[in-house]
């Protein structure tokens, strides 16, 4: 069996909404350099919906197939439904990741948050701290 | 076009040790150990093995023990240089930072039982020199062990006058030299080397099988316990076809040594000079001293999973150092240990060539091997950071 699912290898390969977004609403960045993967999200958001929204990652072939699949999972979606974003739901549209590359779903979950959180706090918009958990959870880094 | 460029990994079996492998299946499957004539058959065809191997290493065909690959001979060489030690009270071990695991891990459950291990740096020239080997020994010091050369970056260690150095100090030397035999001129006497590990599958012989060089005389302990075969130092039967075809590749490769090494080499240096132009990037090893088919670079922004990916779609088969290749979470201790920072270790290739490889297939890696690396850099954040100046270069 190949290391990653057709699904995966397809994203790696043709990655969506891979680029930029100039005055993006929120963007978020999660991950570091030193533990070999950071992604980074761009959001456009008109009336609470994902009006368009951008990725840019390094790292490995899962991290950039999780982050080409939660664009294309909230891309259109109101700020709620991005919020609901599971890396759960990220491993299993892509049908599957191995064990040690759940993290990358796990980074793509909380770049999105973090440009979600992002733009709240660049529109002074209330928010549960809650909702918006550190790495914690996820042991890759530490 | 495929490209199979990780011979450091394994190798592609050559006609020849397929040959020779072939009759221990078929026709000469007799037990060695066995006093009828279909055993004595298969014992002849071992003597004759043993001896091929020694000649290619300059010792007596008796200071060879048939192993089932580098990793064994490893544990083997050190466990009994430490136990030899242990019995005179001398309990101290000069190594390195970049030996392989076979080596580092045995030191680490020999550290654990109460040894000290010396682990001298490689930062400097990416390799060791004699006299760092020379300033570590101790009165108590009972064994050196420093590989031949390196797997990951090649460097080519000075092994004939760190085997002079420990000759005159009357200290134990080992060489892990599984990325040496059959690439590069190794003569353990000259070389004043004690003991010696070796694996079949890295000079187009077959997988699961190796050799262990100990200089006559020196006490080895069992690795594994049971028969008497191999002088009564490395149980279980033969494993005859591996046996034989490793002697049968490593023959080929020892006769052909020469040519071999100025064909690859030259494959290598025009692979090195291509992929040097990528701009922040950085040439991994002993650019001087190295293994005739060892590439090995770091480059900036990337992580090196991706990039094998990337290079496997396009028919290059590589290997990398990141920690996502590594199946842990840190890059390959090789490359920390001659001082590339985590963030630059992740992107790491590795291509290693051998004899097989043509001209044509180095210039399909120096279309393709840049052409990707743009591309991730191209979707990264890192290099777009660095390019923006919120980060700074490294490379």
């Amino acid at each position: 069996m190949a290391l990653y699912s057709e699904k995966v290898m397809d994203h790696f390969m043709h990655p969506r909404n891979v680029g930029v977004i100039e005055n993006a609403d929120g963007v978020g960045e999660v991950g570091n350099a030193k533990c070999g993967d950071i992604m980074k999200i761009y959001l456009k958001i008109d009336n609470d919906v994902i009006a368009d929204v951008k990725f840019e990652t390094f790292g490995c072939g899962s991290a950039i197939a999780s982050s080409s699949m939660a664009t294309e999972m909230i891309k259109g979606k109101s700020i709620h439904e991005a919020m609901a974003l599971t890396n759960k739901a990220v491993a299993e549209a892509l049908d599957g990741l191995p064990a040690h590359k759940l993290h990358c779903s796990v980074l793509a979950e909380e770049a999105i948050k973090n440009a979600l959180k992002d733009y709240y706090d660049r529109n002074g918009l209330p928010y549960d701290a809650k909702d918006f958990p550190d790495c914690e959870h996820c042991a890759h880094c530490q | 076009m495929r490209v199979y460029a990780d011979n450091a990994a394994t190798t592609a079996m050559s006609q020849t040790a397929i040959d020779a492998m072939l009759p221990y299946f078929q026709t000469v499957y007799g037990n060695p150990s066995s006093l009828h004539s279909v055993g004595q058959e298969a014992k002849e065809a071992l003597d004759a093995a043993r001896a091929t191997v020694a000649k290619c290493l300059g010792c007596e065909p008796r200071e060879i023990i048939f192993t089932s690959g580098g990793s064994e001979a490893d544990n083997q060489a050190i466990l009994s240089a430490a136990r030899y030690g242990a019995r005179k009270n001398k309990k101290h071990i000069i190594s390195t930072a970049f030996e392989h695991h076979a080596v580092l891990h045995t030191l680490q459950k020999l550290e654990r039982e109460g040894f000290e291990v010396t682990y001298l740096d490689v930062k400097q020239g990416h390799t060791v020199s004699a006299r760092q080997v020379a300033e570590a020994i101790r009165p108590d010091t009972c064994l050196v062990t420093v590989m031949y050369a390196n797997n990951e970056i090649g460097s080519v260690l000075p092994i004939a006058q760190i085997g002079a150095i420990c000759k005159e100090a009357g200290v134990p030397f080992h060489t892990d030299a599984v990325q040496a035999v059959g690439h590069l001129h190794i003569n353990v006497k000259e070389q004043n080397i004690d003991m010696l590990s070796l694996s079949g599958h890295k000079f187009h012989g077959p997988k699961g099988v190796g050799a262990l060089y100990v200089r006559r005389g020196f006490p080895l302990v069992n690795v594994i316990e049971g028969g008497a075969q191999e002088r009564g130092k490395r149980a279980g039967t033969e494993n005859m076809a591996g046996i034989c075809g490793m002697a049968a590749a490593l023959e080929e490769s020892c006769r052909n040594m020469d040519k071999n090494m100025a064909h690859v080499a030259a494959l290598r240096d025009k692979l090195i000079n291509g992929l040097s132009q990528i701009p922040h990037s950085a040439l991994n090893g002993d650019p001087h001293n190295r293994l005739p088919g060892n590439v090995s670079f770091c480059f900036e922004g990337i992580e090196g999973e991706s990039l094998l990916l990337l290079l496997d779609a396009h028919g290059i088969c590589a290997s990398s150092g990141s920690a996502c290749t590594s199946g842990s979470l840190d890059p390959s201790h090789v490359l920390l240990a001659i001082g590339r920072i985590h963030d630059v270790a992740h992107g790491s290739l590795r291509l290693s060539l051998s004899e097989y490889n043509t001209d044509e297939e180095i210039d399909h890696i120096l279309k393709v091997v840049p052409e990707v690396v743009a591309y991730l850099r191209g979707i990264s954040p890192v290099w777009r950071d660095l390019q923006t100046g919120k980060r700074q270069y490294i490379l």
